[in-house]
């Protein structure tokens, strides 16, 4: 009896999958990202509408944790030759794919070996060159692309008495005490190492590594232990022991629900977060550009995206790098972009893209979508496309380790920039033997 | 008399061939990889790669944060197994004396062993959270300035609170058991030779329940080093500063979310090797003191 069961079960199973793959003679490529909560949702839904716009390829997206996760991740399954096709890469973790040879396919060979025309000046500037060789051929696809951006409480600045968000640190330090006589904390921030390093280094124009940032060579030395930055942070850690500026620890949304729950006047975040803080703020809120400090320059430049690019790993067949470029094509086409644009807040990486959004009145019902890509397209100084720098991941874990340490008093600001030059030039050197 | 003999055919090797099998996947094969990994410089994707010697093991031993972070380890480790310890055998003695409502008492006292470490960091750190937590409220409006983001001793405190926690109720389990392990004979006739009960459980109770709390000893230390990472992981990562980085948690950031391949390989050997010494040094010396 069983066995005659399990027999025709068997039977049917056989004829149901014939029927299946009869049915769906389409090639599967796999994407592999970190996008969770909305974006996640957005990840699918356009994967969805690639799916059914042909019926060739089927593309499956499948989230794998958060930004490290999804790279350990797509490191074990290329060891293992189980890699996906693609999979999404954050700004860190990009020196670490791209400097290992023959780990991807640059994203500018497939769409031309795949006779899709592609041009990088259809990308906007700010985006065009981060995850580029320095020759400026394309290596990954810009996908999540932000850029940190102040938000300010409209109810607290009123409370305070003050009309225009600061544009410059100067102009901060003269509305802190009136924020914190009105009961707030001045500022927060969610990123020491994005937005008040690395953004800070490209708004002033300033240079963060040896050898054009470390995109011409793996061999360079870091340049952060400079009068500038260190001038900055003496500033912050006074800041924080007056208080105006609150430190909620390395959790981005800690920092983050400080502003939410009205504790933070200003808070210091993604571009990306506008979409999150709609929802979650029950107070008037507004964006504008990073702050600048007057004393350093007067011509403030562009900051640089964040977030992170779509990676073709090496080793597949022709057919399956057939539909990762068309996926490719697709996920650029305007449409598509201004669909993620407003339901992410992550800026729209083509100039169509960006002008379609202008075209449809987009920013006449939502202005504060605009300045994230208004920072971006600002004048581009010569530090302002990015770095491409090894073991980044561990070198932003010695800025906050030694943040944390000026934060708290342990050191003082000098010798905490001697420790970050020292371990990250080290980081460097052990990354320039490793992928030389 | 005749000896029984067994023929010794292949049985014997088949039944502990699973077991084999067991430590050699899961221990043997990873380990030996580790080993080989650390003497390499590969990158991250495994297409180039050079033997290099014992460079990763002198690049971690010039790094002076190494050395503060295998300081930080033992000393938390040390602290976590006493506390836990401690607290555990006092509340066990004080729940084996209950007479009524002992059932609800020690059922109480177990539950925290459900729960997984990652879900008691996270509970921890909300309950000392300076946006919302009530502890950090409560100790802040007792005067004293706490802060477990900024300040590395308060970020201290709180892993230690919560790994000790955590531990206590297994901890209590095993020394309730071997508490009514101890027969009612020995206590009795103790109970008229010795009117002092402190002095009773030192004598007597204490040394009968010796290896119970040696086994412990064991399991608590390998608990501190290693499950304790859930914890940190939740609350601290580490910091502020370096100050709750733990070897374990150094081994997750540079091999896991760094990529650096050969320098995690060789901090896992020496944590190997660390704990591997301790197990030793606690069966050579301190099981010689315990009384089965």
């Amino acid at each position: 009896m069983l066995g005659k069961i399990t027999k025709s079960a068997m039977a049917t199973a056989i004829m149901v999958s014939t029927l299946v793959s009869g049915a769906y003679a389409a090639t599967e490529i796999t994407l592999w990202h970190a996008m969770s909560g909305r974006n996640g949702e957005m990840v699918s839904e356009i994967a969805d509408r690639f799916n059914k716009s042909q019926d060739q390829y089927q593309l499956k997206t499948l989230n794998k944790g958060g930004y490290e996760d999804t790279m350990t991740a797509g490191i074990a399954a290329f060891r293992a030759k189980q890699a996906p096709d693609i999979i999404q890469i954050f700004d860190a973790g990009s020196a670490t794919i791209i400097n290992a040879k023959g780990a991807v396919y640059p994203v500018q060979s497939l769409m031309e070996d795949n006779d899709i025309v592609f041009d990088s000046e259809d990308y906007i500037p700010g985006v065009r060159n981060f995850y580029a060789d320095s020759q400026g051929k394309m290596i990954g696809l810009p996908f999540n692309s932000s850029t940190p951006l102040l938000y300010y409480n409209k109810e607290a600045m009123k409370a305070a008495g003050i009309t225009q968000p600061p544009k410059t640190w100067e102009e901060f330090e003269i509305m802190a005490p009136k924020l914190k006589s009105a009961g707030y904390t001045a500022m927060a921030q969610s990123h020491s190492a994005w937005i008040f390093t690395e953004n800070f280094h490209s708004r002033h124009n300033l240079p963060m590594a040896t050898d054009n940032n470390g995109f011409d060579s793996t061999d360079v030395k870091i340049l952060y232990n400079n009068d500038q930055l260190k001038m900055h942070w003496s500033k912050v850690k006074q800041w924080l022991d007056n208080k105006y500026y609150g430190y909620y620890g390395r959790a981005w949304g800690d920092n983050q629900d400080a502003f939410v729950q009205k504790k933070v006047a200003m808070w210091l975040g993604s571009s990306g977060s506008f979409g999150n803080l709609r929802k979650t703020a029950d107070f008037d809120f507004g964006t504008t550009y990073l702050p600048y400090w007057q004393s350093i320059t007067s011509s403030p430049k562009s900051t640089f995206i964040g977030g992170g690019a779509l990676f073709s790993f090496s080793g597949h067949s022709k057919d399956r790098y057939k539909g990762a470029a068309e996926f490719y094509k697709f996920l650029t086409k305007p449409e598509i972009q201004l669909l993620w644009h407003k339901e992410t807040g992550y800026v729209p990486i083509t100039n169509a893209a960006y002008d379609l959004a202008k075209k449809t009145g987009y920013y006449k019902e939502a202005p504060d979508a605009e300045i994230g890509i208004l920072q971006l397209s600002q004048e581009t100084g010569d530090w302002s496309k990015g770095y491409r720098l090894g073991y980044y991941v561990q070198i932003r874990e010695s800025l906050y380790k030694n943040y944390e340490q000026i934060l708290s008093g342990d050191v003082s600001v000098d010798s905490a920039f001697n420790s970050i030059e020292r371990e990250s030039n080290k980081l460097l050197a052990r990354f320039n033997k490793t992928y030389q | 008399m005749q000896k029984a003999q067994f023929h010794q055919g292949v049985s014997p090797y088949l039944f502990v061939a699973p077991q084999v099998l067991i430590i050699l996947v899961f221990f043997i094969w990873p380990a030996g990889q580790a080993i080989y990994q650390s003497f390499l410089l590969e990158d991250a994707f495994g297409l180039h790669s050079e033997f290099v010697g014992f460079l990763n093991y002198r690049d971690i031993f010039s790094d002076p944060e190494y050395l503060d972070t295998a300081v930080f380890t033992l000393l938390f480790a040390a602290t976590v197994t006493f506390f836990s310890l401690t607290i555990a055998l006092l509340l066990a003695v004080q729940a084996n004396s209950v007479i009524r409502g002992a059932g609800s008492y020690k059922t109480l006292l177990m539950w925290a062993y459900a729960i997984a470490p990652p879900a008691a960091g996270l509970m921890g750190n909300l309950m000392f959270s300076p946006l919302i937590g009530d502890f950090y409220a409560l100790i802040n409006a007792s005067g004293i300035d706490f802060n477990h983001h900024q300040n590395g001793s308060d970020a201290i405190f709180v892993i230690v609170l919560i790994a000790v926690w955590k531990q206590i109720s297994i901890n209590f389990i095993f020394f309730l058991s071997g508490l009514q392990g101890i027969s009612n004979s020995v206590t009795e006739a103790a109970r008229i030779d010795c009117p002092s009960t402190i002095k009773r459980f030192w004598t007597i109770t204490f040394p009968l329940l010796a290896p119970t709390t040696f086994f412990l000893l064991v399991i608590n230390t390998t608990y501190a080093f290693f499950d304790t990472f859930g914890i940190i992981d939740v609350t601290t990562r580490g910091g502020p500063g370096a100050s709750t980085n733990t070897l374990i948690y150094k081994v997750y950031k540079d091999g896991f979310l760094g990529a650096d391949l050969g320098s995690s390989s060789a901090q896992s050997v020496i944590l190997m090797f660390l704990v591997l010494a301790l197990t030793v040094f606690q069966f050579r010396f301190i099981e010689k003191k315990v009384h089965y």
